[in-house]
């Protein structure tokens, strides 16, 4: 995927790697490893919390707030958005309006470990590290070892005390069901 | 949480959470663009019996900045000062459809009261000589960061910070105290005799007559403003005679231990409670009390409306 993101982007020059919270955040800071041992540029990592700007915020309990920190100036840069899984597109719908109160990116591109299909908004991955077909009833979990301890993704079977999946429709939580 | 109302109502977590999340809405303040969708759709109304000028602006502030509709009424101006009671007050604002009541008035217990009249969500912004708290959450956030701790409530185990003035009138000095209390800080009350509530022995604090014997000690001294719109006489000779016994003179900034934090709610009786040298000096943390206001009043807004039901 590193090597992906600098063929589109011709070199890491103007790159900032923005990690939905939580786990896009550590997926940023190893591609930002890859792309250094590649091309010898550290390119800047931020994270973007997207909570505030999710459409289902009203009819959840109040959900906790991650941070956003965003390595500076974010005006005429390319911001590659990076997150686990890409599911409804509707996380990726409010990264991007949360992106827009923060400045004005010269482009905008999407970097996801796993897509695993069911769009409910018209949106695509630049960069996917593995498409898994999955039916709609099935949960997929990126687990890091950042974050849990172990490298590994996971597809379950729903139950029927599982909300994420039983209910797509729902932004995601880093628990595949976005 | 429903309603904020006192200090009590907050949980050790909770505080810690609305602390954390001040932190964030305090960054949304250096953005160009100062606004999160997160309480579009949603109507606040900020009802003030009571003059105010920093409290009600952030408080409008911070809602707008949340995107939230943001009404204010103020009793000058409004129906009230044709006699219509609070009750009638209330009713009428709420059947407009407001999701949240900020209120202020001079009766103790009017916003308790309020929340049995209505559906919509409320937050006492100061009710008479009993509570404030979202002031006490902006002191504490204030010295958080004071005290080099942006995150977890420990930063106050161990803290002494002395609260000094007119305690009994005061209604931040209450929550504050509720407040220090709550995240393991020893609250000192330093005033004259008469400035003292009765029954100030079950608040748990320790009480000082004697400023000068206690600022020696302190992490933080608080000053609170001589309110002498509620005094009817009698609690001191003079002011310049409660100025030699209790305010922050320059003589006694210059007995506090190096970085010792000096507030004041606002607004400053200058040369009263407070002296220029101490409300100018560098570790005067007032004009930070007022900026972490929006940023404090962000986070108890989304805290309350942000999502449905209990969290």
């Amino acid at each position: 995927m590193a090597h992906q993101i600098l063929e589109t982007n011709r070199g890491a020059s103007g790159l900032v790697l923005a990690g939905i919270p939580r786990r896009g955040v550590p997926l940023a800071e190893r591609l930002a490893v890859a792309i250094e041992a590649a091309e010898g540029v550290r390119v800047p990592v931020g994270a973007l919390d997207i909570t505030m700007y999710r459409d289902d915020l009203r009819s959840q309990p109040t959900r906790p707030v991650g941070h956003t920190r965003m390595p500076g100036d974010i005006d005429d840069a390319v911001v590659v958005l990076v997150d686990d899984v890409l599911f409804s597109g509707r996380t990726v719908r409010a990264a991007l309006d949360a992106l827009g109160d923060l400045g004005r990116p010269r482009a905008v591109r999407l970097a996801v470990l796993v897509d695993r299909g069911h769009r409910q908004l018209p949106v695509r991955a630049d960069h996917v590290g593995k498409n898994l077909p999955t039916s709609a009833d099935e949960r997929v979990l990126v687990r890091l070892a950042e974050t849990d301890g172990v490298n590994e993704v996971v597809i379950t079977k729903a139950t029927k005390t599982d909300p994420d999946a039983a209910t797509p429709a729902r932004t995601g939580s880093s628990e595949g069901a976005n | 949480m429903r309603h904020l109302l006192s200090a009590a109502d907050l949980s050790l977590t909770d505080v810690g959470s609305i602390l954390d999340l001040a932190e964030e809405m305090a960054d949304v303040q250096h953005r160009s663009i100062k606004k999160l969708p997160a309480l579009r759709g949603r109507t606040v109304v900020n009802l003030f019996f009571e003059d105010s000028t920093r409290t009600r602006s952030s408080f409008e502030i911070a809602g707008k900045w949340l995107s939230a509709d943001v009404i204010n009424i103020s009793a000058k101006g409004s129906s009230v000062s044709k006699g219509e009671s609070l009750r009638d007050t209330v009713l009428t604002v709420a059947a407009m459809g407001v999701d949240a009541l900020v209120i202020r008035h001079a009766a103790s217990g009017a916003p308790q009261q309020v929340t049995g009249w209505i559906d919509a969500q409320v937050i006492n912004a100061g009710d008479g000589m009993h509570e404030h708290p979202t002031q006490a959450l902006l002191d504490s956030f204030t010295l958080r960061k004071h005290f080099g701790a942006d995150s977890g409530v420990d930063a106050f185990a161990g803290r002494r910070i002395a609260i000094v003035g007119d305690i009994t009138h005061s209604r931040v000095a209450r929550s504050n105290v509720i407040l220090l209390k709550k995240l393991g800080a020893t609250p000192i009350l330093v005033a004259p005799p008469t400035l003292l509530p009765s029954g100030v022995d079950s608040w748990g604090c320790e009480v000082s007559h004697d400023l000068d014997q206690v600022i020696t000690g302190v992490d933080a001294v608080m000053m609170l403003r001589v309110q002498r719109e509620r005094m009817s006489g009698g609690y001191f000779p003079t002011p310049r005679e409660y100025t030699v016994g209790y305010g922050l003179t320059r003589d006694r900034v210059a007995a506090l231990k190096p970085g010792t934090a000096i507030c004041h709610p606002g607004p400053m009786n200058r040369g009263l409670e407070i002296s220029a040298d101490a409300a100018d000096a560098a570790n005067s943390l007032i004009l930070d009390q007022v900026a972490a206001g929006v940023a404090v009043r962000m986070s108890v807004l989304y805290h309350l409306l942000g999502g449905e039901g209990e969290s």
